[in-house]
């Protein structure tokens, strides 16, 4: 048996039991990384032959040694009787935004292409310590900064293993695919506008962003702090309950990590959904989207079978006793990528400017006159175009002269994003949801470099997803049909702070439901002619 | 078409004060991109507020603990983090020097 095709609970499982070899499941894993993944990104960008090319190149850097030093460890665990943990022997990947120590930490970019972090990622500690393999570190738009993850510095970028002319979504795009290719069973992500959900329904995979502050961003390479949400990819729902059960937390090293209580995730998955009030919006079944020379907005329409696949679940979740409430009005929705444009370029040009050739990564080999051009140059050559472009939004937006007019409405605009969601899970008020149901993205994934370099048209990739972060509030898309191409549809529910065990409890009642659709039983293209037997 | 709220001149500022230096071709890229972007957010200003609408600096209030006690805590390996310098010295880290001409700007 192929331990590729268990879930992480049964790996988990049966590696507790004594019944299945923490090393024996890390070489099925690494076999499959070898016949799928094709060559690592890298900053070489070699001319690549078509098969080669269309391999699925989740990953920057395959972690073996350490992987196989945990499942040693956990193996020695085992055998002495003692708990290995709760993802004991578990394969996972890590966008490769979080400091890892031992490993090469890129954010993807030139800038940190030799970081080596002293210090590692609380949650990693958090995955390493419950026994998980740290298979490697995945690739992702540069920075963070995209929602396709072609901005890479280290190429050749990730593929979507359902079609690979087609991309991955982003920015956590080598999570989503190294979970969609069965090269691990989890991955760590990273979600500041939908960057762990827009990917994860992409890829036909489960992405859950938590709470603000319910996983901790210590370690993180910081994009927008304020936004910025750790949280877990996998291929169910229960899978990802288990991660978030390891990874959620207090945690002294961030100031804005959260107090709340932890539930067990996975015990209030069995809850079901009867009597849960679900939402729908007609706010998120269109998107409303700018003329950029006249910044005129207009309404369009989204790809039909995403509305339809969120109908269609409203309707599983319906038979299943849930109540399904219409028309509940976001109307602000509209203004998440406006708003966003603004608070998000602020914090990354602000949290840019630590990069500058002295402390660490990336430091230009030109001669320089003094200290001035030596910023210059290393920023000029390690920075990519994205980067780049965000600093210098950030930095206008947020100018003495131009701060009110943006930034300081932007903030205003946040919170009334923030409160269309009060009024709607608001227990004494007219809806009085526990989930609100939209689809994750306006379409299915798109051909690669259809949309790359026209940023603002990149951006609106994230309307059905960016409230989530203006609020704080957890999110999580799950897989629920293909398009007329093959290619997957997620849909998405909003919850409650720190309430993922309601938006969970809803997901996995829908796949419960929907076990035994015809589109479940379809493999991604990537799998086909590789290694499926079960 | 509106006129572009980036000029050349307002653009070339940005750039000094990022400390970055761009080729021809990324100034051009770059500058079409921010006066775009730029158009997509003018929709901000024609949202009307809610009266006393307050700005919010994170979704949800933080409810981590008080803040921590101001504690020194020595990192452990502090020669790993000198390591990781592209250029080091006794402990420091080496810069070229300020030139007169760039303090000034």
């Amino acid at each position: 048996m192929n331990s590729i095709h268990l879930s992480a609970r049964q790996i988990a499982q049966k590696v507790r039991a004594g019944e299945l070899s923490a090393l024996d499941v890390l070489e099925d894993h690494l076999r499959q990384i070898q016949t799928v993944d094709g060559a690592p990104g890298s900053l070489r960008h070699e001319h690549l032959n078509p098969a080669e090319e269309n391999k699925v190149h989740a990953f920057i850097e395959v972690t073996a040694q350490r992987a196989r030093r945990q499942a040693e460890q956990v193996q020695a665990l085992v055998q002495r009787g003692e708990d290995p943990g709760p993802l004991a022997g578990v394969p996972v990947s890590v966008k490769d935004i979080f400091c890892v120590e031992g490993t090469t930490t890129t954010a993807a970019s030139r800038i940190l292409y030799n970081f080596r972090p002293p210090y590692t990622a609380t949650t990693v500690e958090r995955l390493e310590k419950a026994g998980a393999l740290i298979i490697g570190k995945v690739n992702l738009d540069e920075f963070t900064y995209g929602s396709s993850s072609e901005s890479s510095a280290f190429q050749p970028h990730p593929n979507n293993p359902w079609n690979t002319q087609r991309v991955t979504g982003g920015s956590s795009g080598g999570s989503a695919a190294s979970v969609a290719a069965r090269e691990v069973s989890l991955s760590l992500g990273t979600d500041t506008g939908g960057s762990i959900r827009q990917p994860a329904a992409f890829c036909g995979v489960v992405g859950l962003k938590p709470t603000y502050g319910r996983t901790s961003r210590y370690g993180l390479i910081a994009f927008g702090s304020s936004l910025d949400c750790p949280g877990p990819l996998a291929r169910d729902a229960a899978d990802a309950a288990l991660m978030l059960q390891v990874l959620a937390g207090m945690d002294p090293k961030d100031s804005t990590s959260a107090l709340a209580p932890v539930p067990d995730y996975l015990a209030a998955l069995q809850e079901g959904v009867r009597g849960m009030r679900i939402g729908l919006s007609r706010d998120y079944d269109h998107i409303t989207y700018p003329d950029t020379l006249t910044g005129e907005m207009s309404i369009q329409a989204i790809q039909p079978e995403m509305n339809s696949a969120v109908r269609d679940a409203a309707e599983v979740l319906a038979r299943l006793g849930a109540e399904v409430v219409e028309d509940v009005p976001m109307p602000n929705a509209r203004h998440g990528i406006p708003a966003y444009f603004v608070i998000s370029r602020v914090e990354a040009a602000s949290n840019l400017h630590r990069f500058d050739g002295v402390k660490y990564g990336y430091r230009t080999g030109t001669p320089v006159r003094g200290l001035s051009e030596l910023y210059r140059a290393t920023r000029a050559e390690g920075f990519g175009l994205q980067p780049k472009l965000r600093i210098l939004m950030g930095m206008y937006v947020s100018a003495a002269q131009h701060s009110a007019q943006y930034y300081q409405k932007a903030l205003r605009v946040r919170s009334m994003i923030r409160s269309d969601f009060e009024q709607a899970f608001d227990p004494r008020g007219a809806y009085r949801l526990d989930a609100l149901l939209t689809p994750t993205t306006p379409t299915t994934a798109f051909l690669r470099k259809a949309v790359l370099g026209d940023s603002v048209l990149m951006q609106y990739s994230d309307q059905m997803t960016v409230a989530g972060n203006h609020a704080g509030i957890p999110a999580v898309s799950i897989p629920a049909g293909l398009d007329p191409l093959g290619l997957p549809i997620g849909v998405q529910f909003f919850g409650m702070d720190f309430r993922e065990d309601l938006i969970l409890r809803a997901a996995h009642a829908y796949e419960q439901a929907t076990q035994n659709a015809e589109w479940r039983g379809i493999t991604p293209q990537a799998l086909r002619g590789s290694e499926v037997s079960a | 078409m509106k006129p572009d709220s980036i000029t050349p001149e307002i653009f070339a500022r940005l750039v000094s004060l990022a400390a970055l230096e761009l080729t021809p071709e990324e100034s051009e890229y770059l500058r079409t991109e921010l006066n775009h972007q730029l158009a997509a957010v003018q929709e901000l200003s024609e949202i009307q507020l809610a009266e006393g609408v307050q700005p919010s600096l994170h979704g949800l209030e933080c409810r981590g603990s008080a803040p921590r006690p101001d504690a020194w805590i020595p990192f452990p390996n502090s020669a790993e983090i000198l390591k990781q310098a592209p250029d080091s010295e006794g402990g420091y880290f080496r810069v070229p020097d300020f030139s007169r001409g760039e303090v000034s700007e």
